[in-house]
């Protein structure tokens, strides 16, 4: 660069582009993500509030939803926890030891995130359905699954099923097994071990794991209208209720409900990104910005 | 490993299921992990399998080729692909302008690319339908021009747009970030123009992970439900995606015809998927990348 100090300083470097080019694309970017993320983020806020903040607030203390409410908080309290232990136990069996079949074994728990949220409901109905292969069997016993509570649960336990053990998997296999072999040759017991070496190592990616988890537990559509039944105030979640309040032309109260679930979305995607930014080392490998 | 170096033990053979290991917890963790995928996937889904196999396979064509099952089943197919190519080219753009130029407001786009994974897909139905509606503030200028959006295929397009825009600029960033500065420089000092690094160099890199990218949306476009049904308008043959149809059947009992319906959707959607590995097989060979 000296021998041309003229010249270089209007010279741009050769691996980027000119200025016009760069302010191009990054325009066409802003208008797109303006278009297509931040304008269907503004418009339920803006539907939302628009009969005024009177009505906002009436129609979520709503009798139904508070109902909905209550539903979507209790089913993402089990499904949450059910998916937590599970990504731990596949977690630690896939990356302590070396066994035939793993590999298999991690592609079949990413099963459900290529199967369709429809068919992910139709399943248990084909199961525990009227018509289903153990539906005569549970209407004989009483056992309501379908167009109740556990079928929702079940419901969305399928289609959060990957998202703790896939944050795990890499993060534990990356950690290697050197901890744990040291705490238990010096007498720690297994349970010791998890809980004081590994845990420790992986608790930032487990809480990265379960805030995921959690907005698709809550937010989960498709597979539960499937196996809901929607029964007012009894199996609608949050969801389900935005879905019934906008066909009845409710729109007002439909846009409030989903502005709960928005918040939601807006809280998640705040701490994810804060967990990326400040614990970057202990997230598994894709998640370091 | 360490404890067979230590111990001195000849290496574990090769047809052992597992090799030795002083942690423990085997036999508990992966028993309880297998036995929950078994209970919560692989029997539901296994179900399914069961259901349409046991409907024999005339029975099966008879109701595949429905022509409103038909007419379903494409209208899901064109408008994930047509979305997934969107998103690849917009996806593409996106991830260079965040990881080489820098500007105000950078990190928090970086953080709002994940909004459509975080936004519950009802959410986002009615929210993109109240928008695109002829009344609605991009709608009503679009209606100017003669273009309807909402209850049109179009409209399905658009929210399967949003839905998977995560996933291309997800794959490709990370890609991005790592190439080798001194490839660029090394091309420019042979005499190479930009645009020809651009298209003989960093775009060939990029190819594998833009693939996998696409894959995912894709994936992801051809089941979506939530999201479409709102600005869809669901007219029979014109714009009802298979996962409604799906339901519609079920909702009618007709658990023969969903199964149908889901039968083909999961095959074509497995075989769209092999394909698209194959392709990105070759092309990391070609190209010698990995994605």
């Amino acid at each position: 660069m000296a021998h041309d100090a003229a010249g270089s300083a209007r010279r741009r470097p050769v691996t980027t582009e000119s200025p016009a080019v760069r302010v191009t694309l990054i325009l066409v970017a802003l208008a797109f993500l303006a278009l297509f993320l931040l304008l269907p983020l503004v418009a339920v806020f803006d539907e939302a509030l628009r009969a005024g903040l009177d009505a906002y607030f009436a129609a979520l203390t709503d009798p139904d939803a508070l109902a909905a409410i209550r539903l979507t908080l209790l089913v993402a309290a089990i499904a949450v926890p059910c998916n937590l232990v599970f990504g731990i136990a596949a977690a630690w069996a896939i990356a302590k030891y070396e066994f035939r079949g793993k590999s298999f074994l991690v592609t079949l728990i990413d099963l459900p995130f290529s199967v369709s949220p429809v068919i992910s409901g139709m399943i248990y109905v084909l199961l525990f359905g009227a018509q289903g292969y153990l539906g005569p069997w549970l209407r004989e016993n009483g056992i309501e699954i379908i167009f109740a509570v556990p079928g929702i649960v079940l419901a969305t336990i399928f289609v959060t099923f990957p998202f703790v053990a896939r944050e795990l998997i890499p993060l534990m296999q990356e950690q290697g097994t050197g901890d744990e072999e040291a705490a238990i040759s010096l007498g720690a017991s297994g349970w010791k071990t998890f809980l004081y070496v590994t845990l420790p190592n992986v608790k930032w990616a487990l809480l990265y794991g379960v805030l995921l988890c959690n907005a698709r537990a809550m937010g989960e559509f498709g597979a539960v209208s499937v196996v809901s039944g929607h029964i007012r105030g009894l199996t609608n979640t949050m969801p389900l209720q935005v879905e019934i309040l906008y066909n009845e032309y409710q729109f007002a109260a439909a846009f409030a409900v989903a502005s709960l679930l928005a918040l939601l979305a807006l809280l998640t995607l705040a701490a994810k990104s804060f967990l990326e930014w400040r614990y970057a080392d202990e997230l598994s490998g894709g998640r370091r910005h | 490993m360490a404890d067979v170096a230590v111990i001195g033990r000849p290496q574990p053979a090769r047809r052992r299921l597992k090799q030795p290991s002083v942690i423990p917890g085997f036999g508990l963790t992966l028993g309880f992990a297998v036995t929950y995928l078994c209970l919560i996937v692989l029997i539901p889904l296994g179900a399914l399998v069961a259901w349409s196999a046991g409907l024999g396979w005339d029975e099966f064509w008879r109701l595949a080729s429905d022509p409103r099952t038909v007419s379903a089943l494409k209208v899901s197919f064109v408008t994930a692909l047509i979305a997934a190519s969107i998103n690849a080219v917009f996806g593409l753009l996106l991830a260079w302008v965040l990881v080489r130029y820098r500007f105000p407001g950078r990190r928090l786009l970086d953080a709002f690319i994940d909004l459509p994974f975080a936004l519950p897909t009802a959410v986002a139905g009615i929210s993109l339908t109240a928008l695109y509606a002829p009344n609605g503030w991009v709608g009503q200028y679009l209606s100017q021009l003669g273009i309807k959006v909402a209850y049109t295929p179009i409209g399905i397009v658009v929210a399967l747009t949003f839905i998977s825009l995560p996933f291309v600029v997800r794959t490709v960033q990370p890609v991005i970030e790592e190439i080798d500065r001194e490839l660029e420089e090394a091309a420019a000092t042979l005499g190479a123009r930009r645009w020809q690094t651009i298209i003989r160099i960093i775009l060939p890199m990029l190819l594998p992970p833009l693939l996998t990218g696409y894959a995912l949306a894709l994936a992801r476009a051809i089941g979506e439900y939530g999201s479409v049904i709102f600005i869809a308008g669901n007219i029979p043959h014109v714009s009802e995606i298979a996962p409604l149809l799906i339901r519609i059947r079920l909702e009618e009992f007709s658990y023969a015809g969903a199964s149908a319906i889901a039968t083909v959707m999961l095959a074509i959607s497995f075989a769209m998927l092999l394909v698209i590995n194959l392709l990105q097989a070759w092309s990391r060979k070609r190209f010698g990348h990995g994605a």
